[in-house]
């Protein structure tokens, strides 16, 4: 099985590079059936790459020890679903896991994209078939999943404990999913730059794999923090750790480019910044990669170093060279069709959410970088941590939370002022009486009021926006409101979709703000003691040590501390959080032992109990108890984000075709009618 | 005045703005970070290091770790090879806290004139947490 893995890769590998080297000659343009073979290898390449991989999971679930990738990560009392998800556990197979999808989505966008854009594809194809070959040769030149071992072990090591869980099954692949579909936007830019098609073309072909990898990198993240929060037991869920930087930045400079994307098919302005910020998300996931496989940042979440940081550096050294060249190359063809006519314009309010999200980011790189900026400058590392972060980024976040709410309020080109105070009022009211709600009951932390009233603008302007739409429906087609809602929706998905996908984020603030409200306690108990917790909402919680016990379970061994909850004296019931020594099959300990948080989720509140240990093995307990405010808010907030996404990226519209035809073509339907609206002078408020 | 003006002008409010931010950030709250030996050298060369606030990142002496649960409190030894010194810790540690295996771990703190380092963090990280040593492996 690892013979015929190895020959896939090497095939995927030759594939690849004749592809690449097809498409870059550029001797296809006069010869079709070149360019053919150029976007074909994509197919082959994506073929071999797929026989690799299960190639890789018969070994895995053939408990093949001789294979060292399933020596180190398998052991035969893994349940099945762990063991299937063990191909990503590790570096070796996350790379050809990564490689696999890239070369999936290699071949998928050769199929779906438009024969419009015949002329990009070769390109593209050279592209995506050149970073699947950086990532097949750092396999097979410094991570190979298929190396096997001097001996067969009579069992495998195991699967990390932090790792025996279901949220880490789908976490890493999710998040890789969204660093590996950024490629097709970086491959579609290149693609214009080369062929020197720089209309608008190129965004509309690759515009849904950019929201798709948007929706990716969002779900990725959002499960990174409900792993943190349920499994490594600290009480929080964003730590500003090095590793969960690396997966923000490029989904920061994602975000600013689908924003900044739509003043370049309205107006014709920032073509240069939108394949900047298109070349540095691509980068940036590739840096993500390089700073959590190469270990130059001290991190928690160790993985393997080695040599594969050099290959990831030099990558990105080419990437960075050969983009930047290739921009500068074509630089004097950019030229802007359009200037700002008035800051009072939704292209300002674009522009300086830009500014803040690539503010954001560069702070969070700064960070980051930090200790070894400051190393290669004076000598000695100097960190910065969370305080840093939440210093620079809480006034950001909040000044882009306010332009959510502004931006779709007024008008392009330019409002007026008529315009404006017709706009402005019912948002501006809404929050003003969220403001004094949270007064009223007594809320003095700054930060946090200034959150949830921004949260409650952008609610207004969300919410006005709908009204609006509903009710010219409702007046114009005779339609009842829910189908008005209904038509409103699916008529302009990428508008009201986009606007649903602003509710997630509000969401998201009002749960970040929550934790400002965070109480936690530590304690020793004998059974029968209690400790005592006022929740930020003013109940008293009472924690009474029931014992410890221990049993053996599954592939492991528990020690599960019990506390009895009482709200203001009324029982709640029984909260239990397990200390868990993991065993192989000849009942060996694997791993250090691990936590299992005892979690409570309501919409108030989470109450979070860790049980750090007994006391000598006897029946006293240590524990962290926290009442965490608002968290569920952040699961929802991410539900809500990923509905919005779906809604704008959904396929079809009212074009009748063929199915394949109406998906292609609604993705012009949109952006062209809606252009059409928008510029209208008083247009406020329409056109996404 | 031209709307792009006007722009450049809110621009560079922003983004002097962000300077500021990061500078004064970095100022005000960015901590050495130092290995136990240039932790000593710098106390030695100006005792007043005892008094500020670092990260050490270092690893435990095996065998060093002794715990007392009941007061939640932690003693052991971190060491860089050429200089070692104890630590004391009160809090929970985390799971990856362990003296088996010549663990890293970053702790943060003041080291005290006592020769104690008095830590308020305790950070573990292992490089067999998610990565086992395995025998050297051959190609397939």
């Amino acid at each position: 099985m690892t013979l015929l893995g190895q020959f896939c890769l090497w095939l995927a590998l030759i594939a690849s590079a004749w592809g690449a080297g097809v498409a870059f000659a550029g001797r296809w343009r006069t010869r079709p059936e070149l360019a053919g073979t150029a976007t074909a290898s994509t197919y082959g390449v994506c073929a071999a790459l797929l026989v690799a991989a299960a190639c890789l999971w018969k070994g895995l679930f053939a408990h093949d020890f001789n294979i060292e990738y399933v020596a180190q990560y398998t052991s035969r009392n893994l349940p099945e679903y762990y063991v299937f998800s063990a191909f990503w556990a590790g570096q070796k197979g996350s790379l050809l896991f990564w490689a696999t999808i890239l070369s999936i989505f290699g071949a998928t966008v050769q199929t779906v994209t438009s024969r419009r854009h015949a002329e990009l594809m070769p390109y593209v194809a050279g592209i995506t078939n050149v970073v699947v070959a950086f990532f097949i040769l750092t396999m097979l030149f410094a991570a190979n999943p298929f190396e096997r071992l001097p001996f067969t072990p009579e069992d495998g090591r195991g699967l990390n404990p932090q790792l025996q869980n279901p949220g880490m099954t789908i976490h890493p692949p999710m998040l890789y999913l969204g660093y590996i579909s950024i490629t097709i936007p970086f491959a579609f830019a290149m693609a214009s730059l080369l062929s020197k098609r720089l209309d608008t073309g190129w965004i509309h072909a690759m515009r849904k794999w950019t929201i798709l990898s948007w929706l990716f990198l969002s779900a990725g993240i959002t499960l990174g923090m409900w792993w943190a929060y349920v499994e490594l037991g600290w009480g929080g869920y964003w730590a500003w750790d090095p590793v969960e930087n690396a997966s923000l930045l490029p989904w920061l400079t994602m975000t600013a480019f689908l924003h900044s994307v739509m003043i370049q098919e309205k107006r014709g302005m920032l073509k240069r910044w939108n394949v900047g910020l298109v070349v540095a998300s691509f980068l940036l996931s590739i840096f993500g990669t390089f700073i959590t496989r190469s270990g130059i940042i001290a991190s928690v979440h160790s993985f393997a170093q080695g040599n594969v940081g050099t290959f990831f550096l030099v990558f990105l050294i080419l990437i960075t060279i050969a983009s930047s060249a290739l921009l500068y190359a074509r630089w004097p063809l950019l030229e802007p069709e359009a200037e700002l006519e008035s800051l009072a314009s939704r292209e300002a309010a674009f522009l300086f959410n830009n500014l803040a999200l690539v503010g954001i980011a560069f702070s969070v790189l700064w960070g980051t970088l930090f200790p070894i900026l400051s190393e290669a400058v004076q000598g000695t590392k100097i960190t910065v941590g969370p305080p840093f972060f939440n210093r620079v980024n809480v006034p950001l976040g909040l000044f882009l939370l306010a332009l959510t709410g502004i931006g779709p309020l007024i008008a392009w080109r330019k409002a007026s002022a008529a315009n404006l105070q017709r706009q402005f009022i019912v948002p501006s009211v809404t929050g003003l009486v969220v403001a004094v709600a949270l007064l009223a009951i007594g809320i003095r932390d700054g930060w946090a009021l200034a959150a949830w009233t921004l949260a409650g603008f952008v609610l207004g302007t969300v919410g006005q926006e709908f009204w609006r739409g509903i009710r010219a429906r409702v007046k114009i087609h005779g339609e009842s409101v829910l189908l008005a809602f209904n038509h409103l929706i699916s008529r302009n998905r990428r508008r009201y979709g986009g606007y649903i996908v602003h509710v997630g984020i509000l969401t998201y603030f009002v749960a970040f703000a929550g934790m400002a409200f965070k109480v936690t306690q530590e304690v020793t108990l004998s059974p029968g003691e209690s400790a005592e917790l006022k929740s930020p909402y003013g109940h008293t919680y009472r924690f009474t040590h029931l014992g410890v016990s221990q049993y053996d379970q599954l592939n492991r061994w528990v020690s599960a501390a019990s506390l009895d909850v009482r709200k203001d004296g009324v029982p709640q019931g029984r909260i239990t959080s397990e200390k868990r020594q993991h065993k192989d099959s000849f009942g060996r300990n694997t791993f250090e032992p691990s936590t299992e948080v005892g979690i409570w989720s309501n919409a108030r509140e989470d109450l979070y109990v860790v049980y750090a240990g007994s006391v000598g093995g006897t029946d006293r307990a240590t524990y962290a108890i926290s009442i965490n405010p608002l968290v569920m808010w952040v699961w929802l907030g991410a539900g809500i984000l990923i509905v919005g996404g779906l809604i704008t990226m959904w396929p079809g519209g009212a074009v009748v075709g063929s199915r394949r035809r109406t998906g292609v073509e609604a993705g012009y339907q949109t952006p062209l009618t809606d252009a059409a609206i928008g510029s209208r002078p008083e247009g406020a408020g329409i056109g996404s | 005045m031209k709307a792009s003006t006007r722009f450049v002008i809110g621009a560079a409010v922003i983004v002097a703005g962000v300077g500021a931010l990061i500078a004064t950030g970095v100022k005000e709250t960015g901590i050495y970070f130092l290995t136990p030996s240039e932790l000593l050298a710098k106390t030695q060369a100006d005792p007043g290091f005892h008094d500020v606030g670092l990260k050490v990142g270092a690893k435990v002496v095996p065998g060093s770790v002794r715990r007392d649960q009941a007061t939640r409190t932690i003693d052991f030894r971190v060491s860089d090879g050429s200089s070692e010194f104890p630590v004391t810790y009160t809090g929970l540690v985390p799971d990856t806290f362990t003296d088996a295996s010549n663990i890293e771990v970053i702790v943060e703190g003041k080291y005290g004139r006592d020769g104690v380092f008095h830590a308020t963090e305790v950070l573990a990280k292992c490089g067999s947490r998610y990565e086992s040593e395995l025998p050297k492996a051959r190609k397939a």
